[in-house]
């Protein structure tokens, strides 16, 4: 396995600062917070505490991705 | 805008009901725009239209699971075609089950369309890394810290970093042992946190849990000794 960097592994470890909601809470809004992304609006603001989690979360940070670019693909 | 999003954004954040996390409050009721209402409609109706209705909603979820497959295929070599193929077969079929169970409480928050892709996205990635670490051994402690030391630091820097280096190592170690094994393998090692709950027989959102409370303790550990280190996301983006 490779190695991250030290501020990398730092970020992993301590996570990030604030409230962030939990997974479950993250997946019952992550449809909305999508849809408001992508329509352009502040989704951050919207939902507070969500990107916190995608940030501190990487299995809730690729199903974000995921649902992201499948919508996305389906708009073009 | 939608009429759903213009609703969205008239959301507002509850009280946090766990000293650890916000709460989500749901956005006012949503309006469905038409499509969202006639999949409702077909999906509850009786008969041939909801029996059609379903086999359109199976074939979605199968497109959306073929598509987490895809995404994910690079990092799968070792999985053949036909495997891949039944792993999307599967997360579809879980995941029109969840959706048809938990029809009610679509909202309208956003898209019909985007609500359901998400249960076969999820049912996707959790067989994907579940079989990606099958057989693979968890390693749950973390010998050393010092492979993470940059090279190249002038002396001062590099006294900087070690002394961060020992401080981590040392609030790790006050951790509970429950937290410590959720964060080394988690954080350190990489492991899914799917798998890492499957191996434990836990749930993911009791797991982020304990790695919440493992990263608050690490950080007052660290703020007490005045060193408040600079991190990076950059993976993450």
């Amino acid at each position: 396995m490779e190695m991250p960097k030290l501020e990398q592994m730092l970020g992993r470890l301590l996570g990030p600062a604030g409230s962030e909601v939990g997974c479950d809470e993250c997946f019952d809004h992550l449809d909305r917070y999508v849809d408001l992304e992508l329509a352009g609006h502040d989704a951050d603001a919207a939902l507070p505490g969500l990107r916190a989690h995608l940030d501190g979360c990487p299995a809730c940070r690729e199903e974000h991705e995921s649902l992201r670019a499948l919508v996305d693909a389906g708009r073009s | 805008m939608t009429s759903t999003a213009a609703a969205s954004v008239e959301h507002e954040l509850v009280q946090p009901s766990t000293d650890t996390a916000p709460v989500l409050a749901p956005a006012a009721a949503g309006f469905l725009d038409e499509d969202s209402r006639a999949w409702l409609s077909d999906l509850r109706a009786q008969g041939p239209m909801h029996d059609a209705a379903v086999e359109r909603l199976h074939a979605l979820l199968l497109g959306a699971a073929r598509f987490e497959v895809a995404r994910r295929r690079p990092g799968l070599p070792h999985l053949r075609g036909e495997e891949l193929g039944e792993i999307a077969l599967e997360a579809a079929d879980d995941a029109l089950m969840s959706v048809l169970a938990r029809l009610d409480d679509f909202r309208g928050d956003s898209r019909f369309t985007t609500w359901v892709y998400k249960f076969a996205l999820l049912e996707a990635a959790v067989k994907l890394r579940k079989r990606a670490w099958q057989g693979r051994e968890i390693v749950l402690e973390q010998e050393t810290w010092d492979i993470f030391s940059s090279v190249g630091l002038s002396p001062a820097r590099a006294a900087e970093q070690s002394e961060l280096l020992s401080a981590l190592a040392d609030g790790i170690a006050a951790l509970t042992p429950h937290q410590r094994r959720v964060l080394i393998a988690l954080a350190v090692n990489g492991v899914p946190i799917d798998v890492l709950a499957d191996r434990l027989n836990t749930s993911r959102g009791a797991l982020y849990k304990t790695l919440h409370d493992a990263r608050r303790g690490l950080r007052a550990y660290l703020a007490q000794r005045d060193l408040a280190p600079t991190l990076s996301f950059e993976e993450n983006r």
